[in-house]
């Protein structure tokens, strides 16, 4: 079985997106490394996630398509700009890398990483979780189908079980 | 003072080709009453995203002018996208900030523009070389030309009289606006 993290890049390539936006996470790290390298994606490296929203928003206005990489604390960010995605109908994928969960050992974390999918939700986005390796590649693939086909916001939330939790040498 | 609908409706007389984003509020009635035009996409709302909508649409579209006209209010919300803006450097993106000094829309109560920050030393700190303000009539010409051809990226804050003026709206179903622009820009029919 290959790699998720490799999984997850495939799945963006065979969706045809051209944008990936990005707030690092430790989690996307090495997607976020194979799509800095590849010619045919443009890397965006954000300073805020709510910029991501806006910046697929307009490259679907200029046929591209583009995905949207952050943690769950960056969903928070998200929210007012996530209006223009459901007012207008945009398609937009979000990967959500998630913390405040599984394992999670700093409690900052845990109020936005607990809350994270009620919020996509309140805002209209339909969520996928991911605990399992297995059902990344389907997933990925599916979240794209249905934001590409049906003008909708899509976000798959890969949990921290999957990632593995966080630690600072305890 | 120079005035907002004079400056916008020059600005896009001259527009050429070139693909427009209009930020919430007056910058979206200017480009209005200057003309609508299905190749300008209106912002009703993402207060903040004028900028990084226009730079996804340029990094999309490399072979068209893309223009934001934006207010000072939606810019200084937006500051982190000049950021990327300077990252990803887009040679086709242009900025016109119409800064009055006011948030029009709520009463006119003043921004911070009005008590000392200068957005297009914002722009040239954020990495964009080519950002300056424009005062009086005296340099507008050349920021217009600028705007419209020549190297990007370029972002131009142009003092304008406070005060917000009525009448024309543009329309406002936003996924109606999308498909226009994008049957205008691409020639493609979206579902």
């Amino acid at each position: 079985m290959t790699d998720w993290r490799d999984d997850i890049f495939k799945a963006i390539k065979a969706a045809g997106v051209v944008q990936v936006a990005y707030v690092p996470d430790a989690g996307h790290a090495r997607l976020i490394e194979r799509s800095i390298g590849d010619n045919d994606l443009r890397a965006v490296s954000l300073t805020t996630e709510e910029e991501g929203v806006a910046l697929l928003a307009g490259a679907w206005l200029g046929g591209d398509r583009g995905v949207l990489l952050m943690q769950s604390s960056g969903v928070g960010n998200c929210i007012n700009m996530l209006s223009l995605a459901r007012t207008c109908a945009f398609p937009l994928v979000m990967l959500v890398t998630m913390r405040g969960e599984w394992g999670e050992f700093n409690s900052w974390q845990v109020p936005m990483g607990a809350t994270t999918q009620a919020h996509l939700e309140l805002c209209g986005v339909r969520c996928h979780r991911c605990d399992r390796p297995e059902d990344v590649a389907e997933t990925v693939a599916t979240a794209f189908r249905f934001a590409y086909f049906t003008n909708s916001m899509v976000a798959v939330l890969l949990g921290q079980r999957l990632i593995g939790a966080k630690s600072f040498g305890e | 003072m120079l005035d907002r609908r004079d400056v916008v409706r020059r600005l896009l007389d001259g527009r050429g080709d070139a693909l427009v984003v209009a930020g919430l509020g007056q910058p979206c009635f200017d480009c209005c009453a200057a003309g609508d035009d299905p190749r300008t996409f209106y912002l009703w709302g993402a207060m903040g995203g004028a900028v990084a909508t226009g730079l996804g649409l340029a990094l999309a579209r490399p072979d068209r002018r893309v223009l934001v006209v934006t207010g000072d209010g939606d810019a200084l919300m937006g500051m982190g996208s000049f950021a990327t803006v300077a990252a990803e450097a887009p040679a086709n993106l242009t900025v016109c900030i119409l800064d009055n000094e006011r948030y029009g829309e709520t009463g006119s109560q003043i921004t911070h523009t009005a008590r000392g920050t200068d957005l297009a030393a914002v722009a040239a700190g954020a990495g964009i070389a080519r950002a300056w303000t424009v005062r009086d009539e005296d340099g507008l010409p050349e920021a217009l030309a600028r705007l419209h051809s020549g190297p990007g990226p370029v972002v131009v804050a142009v003092k304008v009289a406070p005060g917000t003026q009525g009448g024309s709206l543009p329309p406002k179903d936003g996924a109606w606006l999308k498909r226009r622009f994008r049957a205008a820009a691409l020639g493609v029919a979206d579902d």
